[in-house]
Formats: C-alpha cells, structure tokens, sequence
C-alpha cells in the first residue's frame, strides 16, 4: 500500500518535446515508472525515447488508458494544460512547473471540484512511491523502502531530509512535494488523511513553510483525527517580518503565518517541532519507541 | 511587484473608482508649476512603499499653495524607514465623515480572491484584524462568476444605511474587483473608503500589489516599475533566474530551492550568527548562476562569511563547483568560504574544487558552525 500512486499508475507527460519534459520522461521511466505517453500539440504520432506523443489529453487517454499526469509546460500555459486534463478525466495531476500566475491557479480550482480531478503543484518537485512510481524531478536515489510518509511545500529540503532519514534506516511510503505557491492543489491535510488510511505507513513528517496557514490547519486536523505519530519542520523561523503583503495579508492570516504560531499549533497536537532537520529522525525513532 | 499610491490612484480613476483630485510632482518647481493658485486645504503625501508614512512625518496638511510648495519641500528628500522620498502626491483634502476599509486578496484557503470590508476604517485596520476580528467581513468570490452584484450589495449594506450610499459603495467594490483581476493584482485595498458630508463616497488611498508571475502579461502595469536599491539588486537577481533577498546580517548564503535556503538561514540564526541574505539558486544546473550569484555575495560589503549549501538532486554539485571555480577565478576575494556540496555528483564537485584550499563539510550544520566561526575572524 502507499498513497496516491503506485506500480499500477499510469503515467502521461503534458509538454513531453520539451527541455525538462524529455530529460525528466527519461529519469522517471528509468526509475520504473509506467509512462504510457506524452502530449505535444502538434507532434502527435512521434515518439521520445520509445514513448508514443499525442496532441491531446483526451487521445492519449483513450489510447493508453493514463490516470496520471505531469506536466512541464511553461508557466502561460501551465492552467490551461491543468484544464485540459481534469477534462479529459485524469485522476491525478500534478504540475511542476514554477511561475504560474495565482489568478490561473484560482480559475482552475473550482474546474477541478467539478470533474474531481486532484491536483499537486503547481511549482512542486512532484511524488514518490518508493520502488514503485515517481512523479516529478524527485531525485530517484536517495529514497529508500520503509514505513515514514513526508509531505513538504519545499523541493531541496525534501531531498535533505529524506536523505537523513534513509541513512538513519527510516525508509519511506509515499513521498509529496505539495509546492510553494500561495494557491495550490492538495495541501497537508488532505494528504494526511491519506497517511492516517494506508496501512503501509506508520509515521508522517510534515516540512511547512512560514506564510499561510497550511501548518495550522494541519495541526488541527492531526489533533482531531490522526492516531499515527507526526514530526514536523518549519523553514523560515529567522526570516524578517515586514517581508509580507501590506495590511490584507496581516488580516487574512490573522493569529497564523508566522513559524512562532505555526509551532504552537504543532505543540498543540502534541507533534514535536524539530530545530533542525538534523533533528527530525531522532524525533521519529522516539516517537515510533526505536532505539 | 507594488506600485504607489499615485499609481493606483490613476488606475481607480480609469475603473471609474472616485477619487478626489491630484498631483504628483518629483520637486518643487514642479509642485509651483502644477498645482493651481486657489488656496485651498490640501494633503502633501510622501510616495514611498512603505506603511505608517503618516507617523514618520511623510503626511501633511497645507491651508494654501504656499504652505502646499513649504510641505512638499521638507517631505521630498525625506527618509522614511530607509527608503528616501522622490515623489509627493499633493491632492485635495476632503472632509470626512466616516472611514470604512475595502481590500481584495488573494486567499491560500479559500484558493480564491477573498473580499473584506470593515467599517472600522483608517490606519490601524491590522489592529483591528488582531483584537476583533468579527468587525471584518470577508467574502470569498467565485472565479467562475466574478464578485456578483448581489454580493456587493449585501457587503455594502452592512457599511452603510442610505440606498444612495449603497449604490455608490457596491458599484466601487465591483469596480475594483474588475480591476483587480483584469491586472492580476494580488492585493487591492482602499484605505481609508470614506464617506464625505455631502454624502458622497470614494477613495481617499490605495495600495496595490501585482502577481510577479503574471507580469509576462501586464506590460503596462510593468512599464509603473519604481524601485529602490535594494529592490533593483532583487529585481536584476530574478532577471538571472536567482530569488535574492537582502538582509541585515553579514553571512552570505548561496543554497539551491527556497525552502533549503530558508531553512540554512534558521540554522546561521539557530547557532547565533546572522544571514546577510536569501538566495536561491533555483533548481536546474547553470554554472553561469552560480557564477552570476558569487558576484551578488563577493560585491556586498556587509558580507564577511559565505556558506554555500548545495543539495544536488536535479542540480548537480558538479555544475556548481564548476561556476563556484568560474567565479573565484574571475572574482578575486578574501573573504572565506565555506562549501557543502551533497547528494548528485557531490564526489565530482569536491574533486573540481579541491585546489582552491576552501573548507568543505559534509552537513549543512557543520557548514553554518564553520561559516560563523570564519565571519568573527
């Protein structure tokens, strides 16, 4: 078991032909991932690296039967692509490009209710099933097969993290990159319903960020319905205040957004706040009672 | 990207947003050239991208031109929490009979544009947020649909009585939603929205925000670019494809992905030295950013320490000792480095860096205990 993917997904590219698309196609087919296609308007009938091209979404489901997608088409065209998969029925999307504008990000949302597609991203590095399925520009290697999941909004800090935690012997289940954009797909707490589901995973690291309120909610949700133990992590617990958006962005995260209330709600649930990274799998083996 | 209130206050105009009448002059000449003879009240406002310019002196009232050219003079000039004022606007002062607050934003929960409004209007609106919250009304708008008239109506209503002034309210919300999306704002406030004693309303400030992401296609919301010093270098780092941050501090940092950048800033923090900066060196493998980056840390004369903290996963750590050699052959510099290359091709950049006699660590901790030693030397 695992969350959201595993070896039965099947996967298709958005934006296949280009730089990051063929480089990225290639890494996750190498790994194991079942990439059935790849869309390029105008180049379908061509394949890359022995992957068939399509020129729409819709075709290359109906040929392959694909119930994923990532894409990496550049940011003005990035919502559009988001479109064009949730109609095409795809279960699950997952956008990696970085610079979508927020109103694009804001006009899809209620698109993808509608046709219940779930979406990751955009600007995220995508998802892992450990030796199953990788989504995304996660770097293969550093991920080993055990029982923690992890959902981080960063990309780097994710790979620092795992890395300690495959070296301390702490494998992993699923691992997602929610990204860092203000709107986004999926956030912690529809992510750690799914943890708090799956047999396989017995322990979550949550990696949150200053700003917004994802890490409050999260706390919340483990306070009121997880039973599995959590560690947490917030970057920017030295960054400056005044770095923020004017009187409407005090207001809206009013009492939340800063590391200081984010800690706070996490102390609440009773998740300990590593000081470090460093620090996150000594926190996991005590709370899993490993020596 | 912001803009000032001038500049908004051109774009509430062009939405149809009222607003009483005014001038923006970069110097005294041209103060006495643009504003009328007529003696009469008006307000000299300090353009700067910064709040609380009233308390610091950049907001005054004149009785005649006179006074208006005295005022203009003392505030042009000024230093306003760092930031030196180029710009006064000098609009007409209208009396005011109440004050009500109006702000769009885009909101992470609802993932939409949210609506608020308080009739609690005026400079301390984040005061209000903090102790009563209740006495905002936020309202969150269906992208598909846009703010819906009944939607403005029914915020209007509860600032106002009149039928009169619920019109004038619900047409400038519905104005300024249509202004902030037709401009990919992501923020919109008007501050104060009054009401005048003869019963008209309008918009006496404003402040806006625009989405930096969707600048590609707002040309000429791009063309309204001021920027300070500090903002230029922020703004030449992103035209490098670098996100740079400057701060207070005299460790320089160089990291790859912004939430590991952050994180080795909390960790200079955590072990009591102090970041000179944020900069993310992004994801991909460019020698040319890293060389582009060195120039940005090596030319920053608070800078007495720097840590480069590499976790190779797409990026490879020997793209960036190849840039970090490029760099330090072209930069001649004294001040020490220290480097953590990790993850992807770690091995191959330390080999490439070797002969340069640079500390290396092996963990992002080590790095920040060695870079805050070498910054106290």
């Amino acid at each position: 078991m695992s969350i959201l993917i595993n070896k039965d997904t099947k996967v298709i590219v958005q934006g296949i032909t280009g730089r990051d698309g063929a480089f990225h196609s290639n890494k996750m087919k190498a790994y194991g991932t079942n990439i059935v296609g790849g869309i390029s308007p105008g180049k379908g009938g061509s394949e890359v690296d022995g992957i068939p091209v399509f020129n729409t979404v819709e075709e290359a489901v109906n040929a392959t039967g694909a119930n994923a997608s990532v894409i990496f088409v550049p940011a003005p065209f990035a919502g559009d692509a988001i479109l064009e998969a949730s109609y095409a029925g795809v279960e699950l999307v997952i956008c990696i490009t970085e610079g979508v504008p927020v109103k694009d990000m804001i006009k899809v949302t209620p698109i993808l209710k509608q046709n219940g597609t779930k979406l990751i991203g955009a600007n995220c590095p995508g998802l892992i099933t450990v030796d199953e399925c990788l989504i995304g520009i996660l770097p293969g290697m550093i991920f080993k097969k055990g029982n923690i999941g992890l959902i981080s909004r960063s990309g780097t800090l994710t790979y620092e993290v795992v890395n300690m935690l495959s070296e301390s012997g702490l494998g992993q289940t699923t691992c997602v990159g929610i990204g860092g954009d203000s709107v986004s797909g999926l956030y912690f707490r529809d992510l750690l319903e799914m943890y708090e589901n799956d047999p396989e995973t017995k322990a979550v690291v949550v990696i949150g960020e200053i700003g917004g309120d994802a890490e409050e909610q999260a706390a919340q949700y483990i306070k009121d319905h997880m039973k599995k133990p959590v560690v947490a992590f917030i970057a920017g617990q030295s960054a400056p205040p005044g770095k923020r958006m004017g009187h409407a962005g005090a207001i809206i995260s009013s009492g939340s957004g800063t590391a200081e209330e984010k800690i706070k709600a996490f102390a609440a649930a009773g998740v300990p706040v590593a000081k470090e990274p460093g620090d996150i799998p000594g926190l996991l083996k005590q709370k899993l009672g490993i020596a | 990207m912001k803009i000032h209130e001038y500049q908004a206050r051109k774009l509430f105009s062009k939405y149809g947003i009222p607003v009483p009448e005014g001038e923006v002059c970069r110097s005294v000449d041209e103060v006495k050239k643009k504003i009328s003879d007529e003696d009469k009240l008006r307000v000299v406002k300090a353009q700067v991208h910064v709040g609380g310019r009233g308390k610091a002196g950049g907001v005054k009232l004149a009785k005649t031109k006179a006074e208006a050219i005295e005022r203009a003079e003392e505030i042009l000039g000024m230093n306003i929490k760092g930031l030196t004022v180029e710009k006064v606007l000098i609009a007409e002062a209208v009396d005011i009979e109440k004050e009500f607050y109006v702000g769009l934003i885009n909101d992470r929960n609802t993932k939409s544009v949210v609506l608020m409004a308080s009739a609690e209007g005026g400079v301390e609106i984040e005061e209000v947020a903090r102790v009563s919250p209740e006495k905002i009304i936020k309202m969150p708008i269906d992208p598909t649909m846009g703010l819906m008239d009944w939607q403005a109506r029914k915020i209007a209503l509860q600032l106002f009585s009149e039928p009169s002034q619920v019109r004038q309210a619900a047409a400038i919300l519905v104005k300024l939603y249509q202004l902030y999306v037709d401009t990919d704002c992501s923020l919109a406030e008007i501050n104060p929205l009054v009401l005048t004693p003869d019963k008209k309303v309008m918009a006496l400030d404003g402040k806006m925000n625009f989405d930096d992401n969707a600048l590609f296609r707002q040309h000429k919301i791009l063309d309204m670019r001021e920027v300070n010093e500090d903002e230029a270098k922020e703004i030449e780092a992103t035209a490098k494809g670098l996100s740079y941050i400057k701060l207070e501090g005299n460790i320089g940092c160089m990291v790859n992905g912004a939430g590991l950048a952050m994180a080795t800033m909390d960790m200079i923090k955590l072990y009591g030295g102090d970041p000179d900066n944020f900069l993310d060196i992004g994801g991909s493998s460019n020698a040319k950013k890293v060389v582009d980056a060195m120039n940005i840390l090596l030319s920053d004369k608070n800078v007495e320490a720097v840590m480069i903290n590499i976790f190779g996963g797409i990026t490879r750590c020997d793209d960036v000792a190849r840039g970090l050699v490029t760099a330090l052959d072209e930069i001649k510099t004294d001040i020490p480095i220290v480097i953590r290359l990790s993850g992807t091709n770690a091995k191959e950049g330390l080999e490439i860096i070797k002969d340069y006699g640079l500390p290396t660590v092996s963990t992002m901790s080590e790095a920040a205990k060695k870079a805050i030693e070498l910054s106290k030397k």
